[in-house]
């Protein structure tokens, strides 16, 4: 058999799926690391001469009044007298424009540039801590959404201001503790325009009115619900934003002389409501400035700024209020806000080249700390900035020392300065890379389109051996070479995503191309099969069941609301395949015996192919095995946990530890279900092994089933029981407690790595015996025929009766001895050279078996206790979707002889369709959901209770955590194409019914006599799954792309690209280590075979 | 080739649709407040009855009921006994499947249990009419090779139109638009009955222009 080729070919799809992933991912998703300092009264800015404590000077303003108007758009609150017909949007702020035109020392209008993702999330963290949050804001903390970094609200709490908030209740997930007085109000309904506003107002004026307040922050989230709901241009939206008219003017009345107020809008909004993405409608929000008394120099002039960035709210409010602007703050001082230099108004407050040098200092403070932090800023720009800065520094340093005052011309560099730092930010975070993006996609959907060509053709390419993978990595190679010099050129550096993209994209054109060239001279070489090799894609085949449920389960990544529930949907899709694979069977007539109608005995119908009995059984066991899985579908149900958008949902109670159950009834119920249900999964493997004989020798495999499993098992229960236990109780033991609770789960660890590299090393589950003349004999006649030698022979009870006594005096001598086990059959029959091999019928599958049960055990060590019972469904689900796959497959092998085994081991589509389905159904099933709040941290500290060093050990156990289902699945991948071949036992006893005189139960052996055949057919399944996988993959890929405007872009869908992404790499390694195990075997299956038969060997 | 029975299953079949109808419209003419979201149970109630009643005539007055082998009042009894568990077994395994496919177990079991009402005198009596009371011959009809008439051809597809349509009637139900038909059971029972109607125009047309193709082994 071709091992290398295969191993090779699947390497490389899964790395041209990784390059897809990446790029596409790496435009998408904006990373920044956090810095978590904090600025402070007493900070020294380098390079400043003046120990400064600019807190204690006193500040310009002393209050501030803080009006959020959730998406107030720049159009919205421009008011135009000539406009005669206003649109339901326009015109409806008059006492904004009123307020400017009349009182233009105290009051400004600007357009308020916001920085995409424009959700209010996003920009709340951005106009407080006046940095560019991106989606994934890499800090310490991941499960909770406060913000860590250094911002207003925290700076205004350590001076002691006191901040009281109303409105969205984002702002207090955001700043949980930090408010002197906080008002929170629903946010989640869309549809809901009322609740926050009344709730504020019903708040604000009184809180107005008294005096307990330093600064006030209001959100008002109607005009937003508003959008969402009806769209800018609805009456609704009028109503909505002449009442936010009246707030603006009554808290204007109601104003003192050392108050700010500014009213603003966090984001715009598209014509249809929406926003999120970086349109300038979606961008561009309204700022309001307003005091009693005057803070501009003079009426609007030409020097003021036409747009004031988002980032520029924070260094601004901080300097008036006179404290310290928050460390990662990159924003730009407003300078209109601040006298000119030399004339200090009368208020007081800092003059705008003090501003301007103070903000300077702060923002080359930060950029030399994120610097040397994280490399993603260009080294270039990094350095051109610093030069600038050093420059400027020097500049004014001479200009103050020498008293005399310095020019506009400094002002306005430091201007630029502080705008080129905050450019080369934004590059660097804040914009989706759209190329990146579509090239991302293209090589996506090539590697999809590559993967089904690539299993539709697994036959012809393992037979004719042209395409290995090593034309394509060349080809890769050269197109990556090609790719960096063509950087090189162009731009002086080379970018290595780029090369990765040229690399995969070249070799899936050339893998496409030659597989075209391929499939035409197969195509008219046999005619026969023309049709079924060139119609790939034919409507009919993509509208069978399977692939029309695969397609559905795509289609629903594409809509929030199914993503939202999806655990249920994949178990609704599931369930609907499952049950069209007995309607099919029974459309084909396969599923019930054929009823001895005597009209149809009488020879109108041909003699059925298939035996009764056998289609009987067959069926029996489909049936019950559909009632299993059903059943194991219904119950996994209850395993759900919530996600925060499902309003009336119950986490499952299992999902929380056992240490967390007050009842102890109830916990001990808890302990004992878990308990049961582990002993009940190594039972059922041990079982299931023992069953085919596989228990027999003495080889590695076998000693992990035979004390591994158990052992393990044991320190699970025990493990389950120490953490169980309350703190408080057993003080005396507290010690043993402290150490079983670092040992145990080690020692399982131990265990499992133990078992894995057990069966790695020494696969072979297969017991020989062969006595001394026979052996002798043996190499003077032909062969053994090892064929005979598995199941037992049927031949060998019927014809020989006394070889089957002998035999079945040694079985009971067997299971005395090894604790049982079906022997693997005899040799005896013909007189042929006698070699007894127990359970060489599932020599590949059973150590397949064995390291996903162990692998199962390990990983629900990293589980809360209760999810053994939803493991345990798992293995019966498993079963019974093997068992429902091979019955459904046994009857059409049968109606088709043996010895014509033309299809190959081919796995149809629907077994590998419920497959993955299932591997996604019991991802929720565990307690698992797409979203990051749902991570099962408390992974991390199995074993390791006191907190880790590194990162790697706790990200790859919360990893393994995570994605349990989908390892376990793609490990146990390869057994879809055993299980046929394992249950033929029984089909082979009917079978003879046929007079195949020669032909015996084989089982897995016929994979030895077609190694090309296996080889296709492995090529085959896993490409297979990989394809599934893969398009699910590119389906949440489109999701990102196109709804990347959508209300709940940040919330749903780019979450579940992220976890649909890693699902797909965690499953596509272990399928690799799945398929490398099988091909393990294979190679001891060889080795073995020439130790036997020298001579015979293949 | 099959012309009277095709004409026959057609008019039936307008019988049965006008029925569908009647039992839509009367109930809104008679019971003030009347809708099919608003009283749903109402609806479904009277458009399975009307169904149950006019099939379980059309069929017998048209004697498509197989034969029945003894003409003795006790066996025709039985018969009749056996047909009314039947169809309340089959009641309640669509209940159980329906649940199964995630239907609230004990919320709206009444909601439920009227759905399968709705599907058992949509599917499963018209097996009882044309098949009688054999749950072999229904799993046999069910087949490639299974169908014995042009009516067991029609069953097939009207059978399937109905559950394929149910099917897809839960499709809405997780999307959060807010509108009436949302609400289990009603999207899966309106799916039910426009897959039942689709059923009943497509069955007679798609006989109609595959009958040369159509032979059937015993009959």
């Amino acid at each position: 058999m071709k091992r290398l080729p295969v191993l090779a070919l699947l390497l490389w799809v899964c790395a041209v799926y990784f390059v897809g992933i990446y790029l596409f991912v790496g435009g998408f998703l904006l990373v920044r690391l956090e810095v978590n300092r904090t600025s402070s009264c007493g900070d020294v800015l380098e390079p400043g001469e003046e120990p400064g404590d600019f807190c204690r000077s006193p500040p310009r303003f002393s209050r501030l009044v803080l009006l959020i108007v959730d998406a107030l758009k720049i159009d919205f609150a421009r008011f135009d007298p000539g406009n005669t017909a206003p649109r339901p949007y326009e015109n409806k702020l008059p006492v904004l424009g009123e307020t400017v035109t009349s009182r233009p020392l105290q009051s400004r209008l600007y357009p308020f540039r916001a920085d995409p993702p424009t959700t209010t999330m996003q920009r709340i963290k951005g106009f407080t801590t006046g940095s560019l949050p991106t989606f994934v804001d890499v800090g310490n903390n991941f499960a909770s959404s406060a913000i860590l970094e250094d911002n207003l609200i925290h700076q205004l709490g350590q001076v002691g201001k006191r901040v009281v908030f109303m409105g969205d209740d984002t702002w207090e997930n955001l700043f949980p503790k930090k408010f002197y007085r906080s008002l929170p109000f629903p946010s989640f309904n869309v549809k809901d325009l009322h609740t926050v506003d009344n709730g504020i107002l019903q708040h604000l004026y009184s809180t107005m009115v008294g005096k307990d307040w330093d600064v006030l922050v209001a959100h008002f989230l109607g005009v937003d619900h508003c959008g969402h709901r009806f769209g800018p241009d609805h009456p609704a939206m009028a109503d909505k934003l002449t009442q936010m008219n009246g707030v603006i003017s009554s808290v204007i009345d109601r104003l003192e002389n050392d108050t700010l107020l500014v009213v603003m809008g966090d984001h715009g909004m598209t014509d249809t409501g929406d926003h999120g993405g970086e349109s300038q409608k979606e961008t561009d929000a309204a700022i309001f400035l307003y005091s009693p008394s005057p803070i501009f120099p003079g009426s609007p002039s030409q020097t003021e700024p036409d747009v004031v960035p988002q980032t520029d709210l924070v260094p601004t409010l901080a300097l008036l209020l006179g404290i310290p602007i928050p460390y990662s703050s990159v924003g730009q001082v407003l300078l209109p806000l601040f006298p000119p230099h030399g004339q200090k108004g009368a208020a007081g407050g800092i003059s705008q080249l003090e501003a301007l040098w103070i903000n300077a200092k702060q923002v080359n403070r930060f950029l030399d700390t994120y610097s040397s932090m994280a490399r993603d800023i260009p080294p270039e720009s990094l350095r051109q900035l610093r030069a600038h800065f050093s420059r400027l520094s020097s500049e004014y340093l001479a200009a103050v020392r020498d008293g005399r005052s310095p020019s506009a011309k400094l002002n306005s560099s430091l201007q630029l300065y502080l705008t080129s730092v905050r450019d080369t930010c934004r590059a660097t975070w804040a914009r989706f890379n759209h190329v990146k993006m579509a090239a991302g996609l293209a090589i996506l959907a090539l590697a999809c389109l590559m993967c089904f060509v690539l299993s539709e053709l697994s036959q012809a390419l393992i037979r004719e051996g042209g395409v290995g993978p090593k034309a394509p990595v060349l080809v890769a190679l050269m197109s990556a070479a090609a790719a960096a010099a063509a950087q090189l050129l162009a731009r002086g550096s080379v970018e290595a995503a780029w090369c990765l993209a040229a690399g995969a994209l070249g070799s899936e054109l050339l893998f496409l191309w030659r597989a075209r060239r391929l499939n035409t001279p197969t195509a008219s070489k046999n005619g026969g099969k023309a049709p079924k090799a060139a119609g790939w894609l034919t409507p009919r085949q993509l509208l069978a069941a399977p692939l029309l449920v695969w397609l559905l389960r795509c289609a629903a990544l594409l809509s929030d609301c199914y993503v939202i529930g999806e655990g249920r949907v994949v178990t609704f899709l599931l369930f609907s395949l499952a049950i069209y694979v007995p309607v099919r069977l029974n459309w084909d007539g396969l599923l019930l015996p054929p009823s001895h109608d005597p009209l149809k005995s009488a020879g109108l119908l041909p003699a059925p192919a298939v035996p009764a009995a056998t289609v009987r059984k067959e069926g029996h066991t489909l049936l019950a095995c559909l009632g299993l899985l059903v059943g194991s579908l219904y119950l996994s149900l209850s395993f759900h946990a919530c996600r925060e958008e499902q309003g009336s949902c119950q986490p499952s109670p299992f999902l929380s530890p056992l240490s967390r159950l007050q009842s102890s009834q109830l916990k001990n119920l808890h302990y004992v279900l878990s308990v049961a249900s582990l002993g009940m999964w190594a039972f059922l493997l041990r079982r299931c092994l023992c069953h085919y004989g596989n228990l027999n020798s003495s080889g590695g495999t076998v000693f992990a089933a035979r004390w591994i499993l158990p052992l393990l098992s044991v320190c699970l229960g025990l493990h389950w029981a120490v953490s169980a236990t309350p703190d408080d109780s057993f003080r005396n033991l507290s010690e043993l407690i402290g150490l079983a609770h670092v040992a145990l789960p080690r020692a399982a660890f131990c265990l499992l790595a133990l078992g894995l590299a057990l069966i790695w090393l020494d696969p072979l589950t297969v017991f020989v015996k062969a006595r001394a003349a026979a052996s002798a004999r043996s190499l003077t006649l032909p062969p053994p025929r090892y064929r005979a030698s598995t199941g037992i022979s049927p031949q060998a009870e019927l014809h020989h009766l006394i070889p089957q006594i002998y035999q079945r005096m040694r079985r009971c001598l067997d299971d005395d001895a090894g604790g049982g086990g079906e022997p693997g059959g005899g040799g005896e029959a013909d007189n042929r050279p006698a070699v007894e091999a127990y359970g060489l019928g599932t020599v590949y599958s059973a150590p397949t078996l064995l390291f996903c049960g162990l692998l199962g055990l390990g990983l629900l060590l990293l589980h809360p206790e209760g999810m053994a019972l939803s493991f345990l469904l798992l293995l019966l689900e498993m079963g019974s979707l093997l068992h429902i796959h091979a019955s459904s497959t046994l009857p059409i092998t049968h109606a088709f002889p043996f010895c014509s085994w033309s299809g190959g081991f081919a796995v149809p589509w629907t077994p590998v369709v419920l497959w993955s389905l299932a591997a996604a159904q019991f991802f929720h099933a565990t307690g698992h959901l797409p979203t990051f709040p749902s991570i099962q941290w408390s992974a991390a500290f199995v074993g390791f209770p006191d907190g880790h060093t590194g990162t790697i050990l706790p990200a790859s156990l919360v990893t393994l955590n995570t994605f349990a289902s989908h390892i376990l699945f793609a490990v146990g991948c390869p057994l879809l194409l055993f299980w046929p071949l394992v249950r033929e036992v029984r089909g082979g006893r009917a079978g003879r019914a046929c007079g195949e005189e020669g032909e015996d139960a084989v089982m897995e052996m016929r994979l030895r006599e077609n190694p090309q055949q296996f080889s296709a057919a492995l090529l085959q399944l896993s490409t297979r799954y990989l394809f599934i996988n893969g398009a699910q993959v590119f389906a949440s890929v489109c999701a990102a792309a196109i709804l990347r405007r959508h209300l709940m872009v940040w919330k749903v869908f780019a979450p579940k690209l992220m976890f649909e992404a890693s699902g797909f790499l965690v499953s596509s390694v272990f399928l690799l280590i799945g398929v490398t195990l099988v091909l393990r075997v294979d190679v001891a299956v060889s080795s073995w075979f020439k130790r036997l038969v020298p001579d015979a060997s293949r | 080739m099959w012309d009277h029975e095709i004409k026959a299953m057609a008019s039936t079949h307008a019988i049965i649709a006008s029925s569908v109808f009647m039992a839509t419209v009367l109930p809104a003419v008679l019971v003030p407040g009347f809708s099919v979201y608003g009283a749903h149970l109402l609806w479904l109630y009277s458009v399975s009855g009307a169904v149950t009643v006019v099939s379980v005539a059309v069929f017998w007055l048209l004697g498509i009921t197989p034969p029945t082998k003894k003409h003795t009042l006790g066996y025709k009894l039985s018969r009749v006994v056996r047909s009314c568990l039947y169809f309340f077994l089959s009641c309640l395994f669509f209940h159980t499947v329906v649940v199964l496919y995630g239907a609230p177990l004990i919320e709206s079991a009444l909601e439920t249990f009227s759905l399968s009402v709705l599907l058992t005198s949509l599917t499963t009596l018209r097996c009882l009419c044309v098949l009688g009371p054999n749950v072999q011959a229904w799993i046999r009809v069910f087949s490639r090779h299974g169908a014995m008439s042009v009516w067991d051809t029609c069953l097939q597809i009207t059978v399937a139109c109905t559950l394929v349509g149910a099917w897809l009637g839960a499709f809405p139900i997780p999307l959060d638009w807010d509108r009436p038909w949302q609400v289990w059971p009603v999207s899966c029972s309106l799916g039910a009955m426009i897959g039942y109607l689709t059923g009943l125009v497509a069955a007679p047309a798609w006989i109609h222009y595959h009958r040369k193709q159509l032979t059937y082994k015993c009959k």
